[in-house]
């Protein structure tokens, strides 16, 4: 199993290639056959994957099932995952069979869906597998395209707005990075990743045209990876995309946007920004942290004042990023450990609430809240499914998003602690405009003449729901799971890190 | 005297068989030959380009320095030649449903082709001269082939007009120069610059550059290309697009290096100032055009911006980013004017984007290709046209022109909208009035090839990394 990386990155695309080349027709057998091809190839991709997972060795801190060949322009093919980016492997395999079973009722263009997805699916996968600059910028952007398709093609009535808006707005984000990424290129002589992560670039302060540039090309750099990360995150202020794609896009594709595509700008900051260029990431931490406290109270205000189910959740979904964004540059185990954890439940969690909204849009057509209520006299498994998963995204204990928000809000309160206070308001924030959307929703009587004929979840619903919520309770239950994975990697980077500043900045924390 | 014209042979052979091919035309079945011409011409370029590639390696020079035959000119002659025959091949049905195959057009395709090899086989400014007018005289007829329509003869007198005034300001400038140096070979030249550069000198080397810059409508000098675009008949403006454009770049590339490589911090701020002036006009000019043809006007416009961004690091690697950026450049065109060429409604060419609504349903692989073929140009990896940007990115960068390279990636992030919306209307419009079904087979077979080239080159670009780099280093000494 050598080429194991390649074989599950590019797994889905041979998929898509043979429907697309040889699926001909659009009758009804020609839509199951896609949909049945397309299940096959994401679940034979995941079981893959679960090699993945019993040949990884947690101890060792470097890159394993590394793959290398020559490309051109001194490029390098260069595959491997380690403790931090295995699992998000995993995350990305585990949920795309869900994210295609979600979609079944899809009856227009189907074939070219099916193919949407599963080419986004390769190219998820090639983010968190690649370990060459310019490998991981090619599958960084080339995300882009799909994504954009799902929403403008398949989306709702605002469709064209949020997909241009969408694709601009990361494009812009990610070229910038492409820049920064030359500018290492040239200055460390290589794109490979392994190599980099040893290079020490350079953090005299600079002097551009009569500006002094603390942190010198460090920071420079820093800043232009962070625009890309940042908007793709999406941390405030440029989150403004999300909200717009996430109501637009159909529910297979909010799913994938909240679940996978998210995580891709707290990988990136964990894979780049936080060990390449410490001492940028450390000047400019609390900036950093600022601004995901603000994230997290602020979006929280706004997804109470929301009237569509669908942009409460993104907004959620952004308060929640601005957990991950606290643990990661508070730069400690627990901190760096909550991250990682509170994106992989954050994927399962909000990708299940997007599948909520989903099986309640499918049938009555219309995402506002005022539409719904009493759902729970007609819809029992609904009702139970879907608070559930409100609990979790409220960060009950026994769910795996209380682990996530209790690790990085430890981190955090080591480095900060009034971060810490102003974050740890947003926990309650979150009760309230979860458990208020449920509320409205689900509780009260049927009163509504539309909601009378309502049907309950199907069994191939209930199916789509069962591995999330397996999911969820058990990391809430077993953490060690994930932590066991990511420990020693996490801790060889905090390490490498704190090594990496200068003594000054050092003997500062130790004075703390 | 005899290997003199041994280096020459390809041109002369051209040269030869383009009059030869109007003698035969004029004296036998006048238009009814046009499509015999047209294919025995392909297939000379076809074989040109092959014996050119093959043939042997090293610099050669004749007639005492005038003519140049290096690597550098022989992979841009490759180009040429074979995105010449490209054009050729996918025009001519085209042309006989319009009518418009006239034996002449081949002709003067040759005739222009001829001219762009001399001009980057240039060593001296009068061969430099009589290239670029070969081709430019040339194409000012071939622009106004459809004689009986207003705007193609509208866009062929515009071209002339403004064409002519290019050519004064290179002539004005060349004459500078040669007054200041004292010679016209660039060899000559080359060693004038050392110590104080005469003012003069300077003044002749911006002229000369502003001449070209008309020739590869580089802004502030574009004016010309939008309406030349659109009057001119769509095979014709497909030829415009792709060889001589990368005729004149490379000729740009020999006059800045081979002439005035000594002192490229002169002519390097020149070149960048207009490789962002083109960048940013393209990109944002392009965003209220409703025809295809005068959106790819704009379009070229922002590429020949991203290729001079090459070019002004003043290094080898900036001339082989600027190589490689064309050759990608050339077959992202030619499949894209595949496309454009078969856009039509009752039989009538339209070029407006409307039209293209909800074009995937109906035609899916077409709109694929086309998809890919825009993403490829707006420089979206995993295109070729990624690879493109990149290299000359990375040039620029590598030339301490950071500045350069990080206003040219947002020119691409405004440029990337306009590319987008032809998606838009391709893949999420409404349904309306629809364009015709079928699609003559060489015009399928460029706009499939193109776009497959997109996405099969990123597993090594085809092999013209290595052939680009040999080039750049004859030139950049």
């Amino acid at each position: 199993m050598e080429n194991l990386l390649s074989i599950i990155t590019f797994l889905p695309l041979v998929a898509a290639a043979i429907l697309a080349l040889f699926l001909r027709g659009d009758d009804g057998a020609a839509r199951r056959n896609a949909k049945w091809l397309a299940l096959l190839a994401t679940s034979a991709t995941f079981l893959l994957s679960l090699f993945l997972l019993t040949g990884f060795d947690p101890a060792d801190t470097g890159f394993q099932f590394v793959e290398e060949y020559d490309w051109i322009l001194g490029l390098q093919y260069k595959m491997g995952v380690d403790g931090i980016s295995v699992l998000f492997v995993l995350l990305t395999t585990f949920l795309m069979p869900i994210t295609i079973a979600a979609c079944w009722d899809v009856e227009t263009r189907v074939k070219e869906y099916m193919i949407a997805f599963l080419v986004l699916e390769t190219l998820m996968l090639g983010v968190f597998c690649a370990l060459d600059l310019v490998l991981f910028y090619l599958f960084f952007e080339a995300g882009l395209i799909p994504m954009f398709l799902i929403i403008g093609i398949w989306g709702g009535k605002e469709r064209i707005y949020a997909s241009f808006k969408f694709f601009l707005y990361t494009f812009l984000g990610s070229v910038l990075m492409l820049v920064a990424m030359i500018a290492m290129y040239l200055d460390a002589g290589t794109t490979d990743m392994v190599q980099l992560l040893q290079h020490n670039f350079a953090s005299e302060t600079l002097n551009i045209a009569g500006v002094q540039v603390l942190g010198g090309l460090q920071t420079l750099l820093f800043v232009a990876f962070f625009a890309s990360f940042a908007v793709k995150m999406p941390m405030w202020p440029v989150h403004t995309w999300l909200p717009d794609a996430h109501v637009q896009a159909p529910t297979a594709g909010s799913v994938v946007l909240a679940a996978i595509l998210l995580k891709m700008g707290g990988y990136g900051f964990l894979r780049f920004s936080l060990p390449m260029f410490p001492v940028a990431a450390d000047m400019l931490a609390p900036l950093v942290f600022w601004m995901s406290a603000i994230a997290i109270v602020y979006t929280s205000l706004v997804a109470l004042a929301q009237n569509d189910m669908k942009k409460l959740i993104a907004y959620s979904s952004v308060a929640h990023m601005g957990y991950v964004t606290l643990g990661i540059f508070a730069a400690n185990q627990q901190g760096v450990d909550g991250a990682i954890f509170q994106m992989l439940s954050h994927g399962f969690i909000s990708g299940a609430l997007f599948l909520c909204v989903g099986v309640i849009y499918d049938r009555m057509h219309t995402r506002e809240i005022d539409a719904y209520g009493g759902l729970v006299n007609r819809m029992p498994a609904y009702a139970l499914v879907f608070m559930f998963f409100t609990m979790a995204n409220v960060g009950l204990p026994g769910t795996s998003g209380f682990i996530g928000e209790f690790l990085t809000l430890a981190g955090i309160f080591q480095v900060n602690t009034w971060v810490a206070v102003v974050a740890t308001s947003g926990v309650i924030l979150s009760a309230a405009y979860a458990l208020w959307l449920y509320r409205r929703v689900v509780f009260g009587d049927l009163i509504k003449e539309s909601l009378r004929s309502i049907t309950d979840m199907t069994a191939r619903e209930k199916a789509i729901f069962a591995p999330l919520v397996a999911m969820t309770l058990l990391l809430g239950i077993y953490p060690s799971l994930v932590t066991d994975i990511t420990g020693p990697s996490v801790a060889n980077l905090v390490a490498g890190y704190q090594a990496a500043l200068p003594v000054t900045t050092v003997a500062q924390i130790a004075l703390q | 005297m005899t290997s003199d014209f041994q280096t020459v042979l390809p041109e002369v052979i051209i040269a030869v068989y383009a009059m030869a091919a109007l003698l035969y035309g004029v004296y036998t079945g006048k238009d009814r030959t046009a499509s015999l011409l047209l294919w025995t011409t392909c297939g000379l370029f076809g074989l040109m380009a092959l014996w050119i590639g093959a043939g042997g390696d090293g610099a050669r020079s004749a007639f005492g320095g005038m003519f140049i035959d290096d690597p550098f000119a022989r992979f841009a002659k490759v180009t040429i030649l074979l995105s010449a025959a490209a054009v050729l091949a996918m025009s001519r049905d085209y042309m006989q449903r319009r009518d418009l195959l006239r034996f002449e057009y081949p002709v003067l395709v040759a005739l222009a082709t001829v001219g762009m090899m001399l001009m980057i086989s240039a060593g001296d400014l009068m061969t430099l001269y009589m290239g670029l007018e070969l081709q430019s005289l040339a194409l000012y007829v071939i622009a106004s082939l459809r004689r009986d329509s207003v705007k193609s003869t509208e866009a062929g007198l515009k071209y002339f007009m403004l064409g002519a005034l290019s050519s004064g300001l290179l002539l004005y400038g060349a004459s500078l120069v040669y007054g200041f140096a004292g010679t016209t070979l660039f060899s000559g030249i080359l060693s004038t610059l050392s110590g104080e550069i005469p003012l003069g000198l300077l003044f002749g080397l911006v002229f000369v550059l502003s001449g070209l810059a008309f020739k590869i409508s580089a802004a502030p000098f574009h004016m010309w290309t939008p309406d030349v675009y659109e009057g001119a008949p769509t095979p014709v403006t497909a030829f415009l697009a792709t060889a001589p454009k990368v005729a004149a770049m490379a000729l740009f590339g020999r006059v800045v290096h081979d002439a005035f490589g000594a002192i490229p911090g002169d002519w390097g701020q020149v070149v960048a100032a207009l490789a962002v002036a083109s960048m940013f006009l393209g990109a944002v000019a392009a965003i209220g055009q409703r025809d295809i043809k005068r959106l790819m006007a704009y379009s070229s416009i922002s590429h020949m911006g991203f290729a001079l961004m090459g070019l002004a690091s003043g290094t080898a690697g900036g001339v082989q980013a600027m190589l490689i950026y064309m050759a990608i450049y050339v077959t992202m065109n030619i499949g894209t004017f595949a496309f454009i060429l078969s856009m039509e409604k009752d039989g009538r060419p339209v070029t407006s984007i409307d039209s293209l609504n909800m074009y995937s349903r109906r035609e899916p692989l077409r709109a694929l290709a086309m998809l890919v073929l825009m993403f490829s140009l707006a420089g979206v990896p995993p295109t070729v046209g990624f690879f493109g940007k990149f290299y000359v990115l990375k040039a620029a960068v590598d030339g301490g022109m950071a500045w350069l390279a990080i206003l040219g990636v947002i020119a691409s992030v405004i440029g990337a909208f306009y590319y987008l919306r032809i998606v838009f209307y391709m893949y999420f419009g409404k349904e309306g009035d629809r364009l015709d079904g079928p699609m003559p087979a060489a015009q399928w077979v460029f706009l499939v090839g193109s776009a497959a080239v997109m996405l099969i080159g990123i597993v090594n670009l085809f092999g013209i990394e290595a052939p680009a780099a040999v080039a750049a280093q004859t030139l950049v000494r």
